[in-house]
């Protein structure tokens, strides 16, 4: 009966949407695959960067990408010691 | 010379452990020297779908830690002389099974068996890494169904990037089974079509299992479905399957249950 109706109502097959839907997802994620992941990258370096002039505890450094339909969002959270902005003032002068 | 085969799929429930027996019986029947061997630590099942399950004393991981030699831990087959298997350790915790320890076993097996088939964990972690390691060729098992696809494509990078082969410049020869397979729904456009799935993952096929009472059936009773039923549609599709393994040209086709009035008769008096 359902298929019945489905033939009358003329609603398509469903499959053409399954395939249409896999091409798109999986050229996508084969160009993601290999790379080294993006956020591990960023970190390192930002990591490698702030460093050179602040004693940073690695593990207090948070990157984190956030993606919505209108705007994406990078988020850079990098906890610093006490006592770093007198260092940061000193090397300044 | 063997063959390490390792039967893989990323998703899990689409068949690994029901295809590993199907296609590893039907190579002893043909009159190969197979070993299966259960890489699920901790989730072992090929021994129940083998039929063996009160049968194991020892497993891969007893041997992997030098508890039990190999010979111990094989179960030889009670219908097939040329069938064994090699259970995963249920109790164990996953970790316990190393890349090297791995490694030494199919070392071993290589030198006693024609085929070494590998039903790997589902998953992308590393009970799914050590079970392709090694492997010579892969038989990627999917269903015709948007998420397994996904897996499999994934899957297959892994071991085209993870493997030792492929890590040597080499390549695992890769082939897709697809199980479960619906020729009406996808003769209606309902379900993903076996060029679809093809074209997809651009692999080569080595059979079409299609959706089969029968397939449960064999597994409650403990026995691989070629061997429980072997004029039944999927243990001929799983038979032809292993042909193409070992290298024949078969036509490829989707088996279709053979309904007699007799059968009919019996399905009815056993619903």
């Amino acid at each position: 009966m359902m298929n019945l109706l489905r033939f009358i109502g003329g609603r398509s097959a469903s499959a053409p949407v399954a395939r249409e839907r896999l091409q798109i997802l999986l050229a996508h994620e084969r160009g993601l695959r290999g790379r080294p992941d993006l956020l591990e990258l960023l970190r390192a370096e930002i990591l490698a960067v702030v460093s050179r002039h602040i004693v940073l505890d690695p593990e207090k450094v948070i990157i984190r990408m956030d993606r919505s339909k209108h705007v994406s969002t990078l988020e850079v959270d990098i906890e610093v010691p006490t006592g770093v902005e007198r260092l940061v003032a000193v090397a300044a002068t | 010379m063997a063959k390490v085969l390792v039967v893989t799929s990323g998703k899990g429930g689409v068949g690994k452990t029901t295809s590993t027996a199907a296609l590893g019986a039907a190579l002893a029947q043909l009159g190969e020297k197979v070993v299966v061997v259960d890489f699920d630590v901790g989730l072992r099942n090929l021994d129940l779908v083998m039929g063996a399950e009160r049968r194991v004393v020892f497993d891969l991981i007893n041997v992997v830690q030098g508890v039990a030699k190999l010979s111990q831990a094989l179960i030889r087959d009670k219908r097939l002389e040329n069938l064994w298997l090699l259970p995963a350790s249920q109790t164990r915790d996953k970790d316990a099974l190393t890349d090297e320890g791995g490694g030494n076993i199919i070392a071993d097996l290589r030198t006693k068996f024609d085929w070494i088939l590998c039903d790997s964990p589902a998953g992308i972690e590393r009970g799914a890494l050590l079970a392709m390691r090694y492997a010579d060729e892969a038989v990627i098992v999917t269903n015709p169904e948007v998420s397994s696809v996904r897996d499999s494509d994934r899957i297959i990078g892994m071991l085209d990037s993870k493997t030792v082969k492929a890590e040597r410049g080499e390549r695992v020869e890769k082939h897709v089974l697809i199980t479960r397979y619906d020729s009406a729904r996808a003769s209606r456009g309902e379900m993903l079509s076996i060029d679809d799935i093809l074209e997809i993952l651009a692999t080569p096929l080595l059979g079409i299992i299609p959706e089969s009472q029968e397939v449960l059936l064999a597994s409650n009773v403990g026995s691989p479905v070629t061997l429980n039923n072997a004029a039944s549609a999927p243990a001929r599709a799983y038979t032809d399957a292993v042909r193409r393994l070992m290298g024949e040209t078969v036509t490829m086709t989707v088996p279709v249950e053979r309904k007699g009035l007799m059968n009919w008769l019996l399905v009815r008096r056993a619903a």
